[in-house]
């Protein structure tokens, strides 16, 4: 029974990380001096490598062949693959949102699935949507952050891109834990759909984001420090419930400087 | 590099918590800072649905920006501490040219809202005016979360800062601008030249 097998040793590996993630979080409390632009990066020159390497792979490879599929693949097809691999993600997006004790996140991502997989076609129609339910997201570095783990340091990830050691433990754990990616680990030819229904649509992404991605990766006087930035002021409103813009920086008021 | 940029709409602050908030010590009311961000979204779109060229669309939209939003508190918040040092000629140089910049770069996104719409839905009180919460519906885009803030500080309304999707303004320039002083050794001169081809 390899799928019975992998699942288990995926939950060791969970566990591992979850305590990983708990001690990381107790030992990289920043200091004060740190704290004060509300970004905490002690590992910045490794990080620096690592967006650059990252610059490199997006200028000579990403970036230019989401233009080719752009180019050749019509958008409503585009769109069909980023629904498709969606809806892969909702049995993931399910399992955190109980984790979380979000029973109306788990509902809805539950039904999306049912949905979308069956009246949806095998989830390449949006048939949840249609219907106005509404569309839910959320992952496991969230489920950490409900659960009171601190952000942690600020990293960059290989090709991932920019992350927090508390979302770089939950994207290890979304990936094993996932049941789609764990079917993935058997020998079948249905291996390789999920994988690519995703760089499918992260090259669609890509393509359809350009202008952003572009001004921040290749017209800014430092593209590290801009992306950090805005990843960070992103990932917070999304786990602060759309309050990030909450005065509880005093700076943020031009006024009263 | 998959740059992820979740775009989900949230539930903003509703009427009855900004109403718990000390009202700001200004005069501008909640009505009149709806008003300014309702008429904003407005000229926009009548810019981007006017016909126009490219360019002239481009150029309308620095208009808009430079006319609704106050530039002046806007670049001495981008120059952060390295303004201190600066002195008053340099300083108004540095705001003519980031009035330039920003509305390049920032009249360029709302071309993304070429057959789109906004819509202004709540309104709640912030320290120096309030925040107007709008969503944006664009074409082949979920829904996203836009606020404004808005102001009467500068002697006018204007709006000085824009989230979207918790990404603002204001933060995100100072970073840049603070990078630009950096690559040219603390040298605002030097950065004012920059900027304008910048953007």
């Amino acid at each position: 029974m390899p799928l019975i097998s992998s699942l288990q040793s995926s939950a060791k590996i969970a566990q591992a990380l979850v305590a990983a993630a708990v001690l990381t979080a107790c030992s990289t409390y920043q200091d004060p001096a740190t704290r004060t632009a509300g970004i905490n990066d002690p590992y910045e020159a490794e990080n620096r490598q690592v967006h650059a390497f990252n610059k490199g792979l997006d200028r000579n490879l990403v970036r230019p062949v989401s233009k080719g599929y752009a180019a050749v693949v019509p958008p409503e097809i585009r769109d069909t693959v980023n629904n498709f691999s969606t809806n892969l993600s909702m049995p993931g997006v399910a399992l955190n949102s109980l984790l979380q004790g979000d029973l109306r996140g788990a509902g809805l991502a539950s039904t999306r699935f049912v949905m979308n997989t069956t009246i949806g076609l095998a989830g390449f129609v949006d048939a949840a949507t249609e219907l106005n339910i509404p569309q839910h997201d959320t992952d496991f570095g969230e489920t950490l952050a409900v659960w009171g783990v601190g952000e942690g340091a600020y990293v960059e990830l290989p090709v991932i891109g920019p992350s927090t050691q508390r979302d770089a433990v939950g994207f290890v754990t979304d990936v094993l834990t996932n049941p789609l990616t764990v079917v993935t680990l058997n020998t079948s030819p249905e291996q390789y759909i999920p994988p690519t229904a995703m760089a499918g649509a992260v090259l669609n992404d890509r393509d359809r984001l350009s202008g952003t991605i572009d001004s921040i990766l290749y017209e800014s006087a430092d593209s590290y420090a801009l992306s950090r930035s805005i990843y960070l002021q992103n990932r917070r409103f999304e786990l602060e419930g759309g309050d990030a813009s909450d005065e509880v920086d005093p700076f943020l008021d031009p006024y009263d400087n | 590099m998959p740059f992820k940029l979740t775009r989900r709409a949230f539930g903003i602050g509703s009427a009855a918590s900004a109403a718990l908030l000390a009202s700001p010590a200004v005069a501008l009311t909640e009505s009149a800072a709806r008003a300014l961000v309702d008429q904003v979204v407005d000229e926009i779109q009548v810019v981007i649905n006017s016909g126009k060229s490219e360019s002239a669309i481009l150029g309308d939209l620095e208009n808009l920006f430079v006319r609704y939003a106050d530039v002046n508190i806007m670049a001495q918040y981008a120059l952060g501490n390295d303004g201190r040092s600066a002195s008053a000629a340099e300083k108004r140089a540095f705001s003519e040219a980031f009035k330039g910049y920003i509305a390049r770069k920032y009249g360029k996104q709302f071309r993304d809202f070429i057959g789109g719409r906004v819509e202004v839905n709540s309104a709640r009180a912030i320290r120096s005016g309030y925040e107007i919460s709008t969503t944006a519906y664009l074409r082949g885009q979920s829904p996203y979360e836009v606020n404004f803030h808005v102001s009467d500080r500068s002697g006018t309304n204007k709006f000085f800062n824009i989230y979207i999707e918790g990404v603002n303004l204001l933060l995100t320039e100072r970073t840049e601008i603070g990078s630009m002083l950096d690559r040219r050794g603390g040298d605002i001169n030097a950065v004012v030249a920059d900027l304008k081809s910048a953007g």
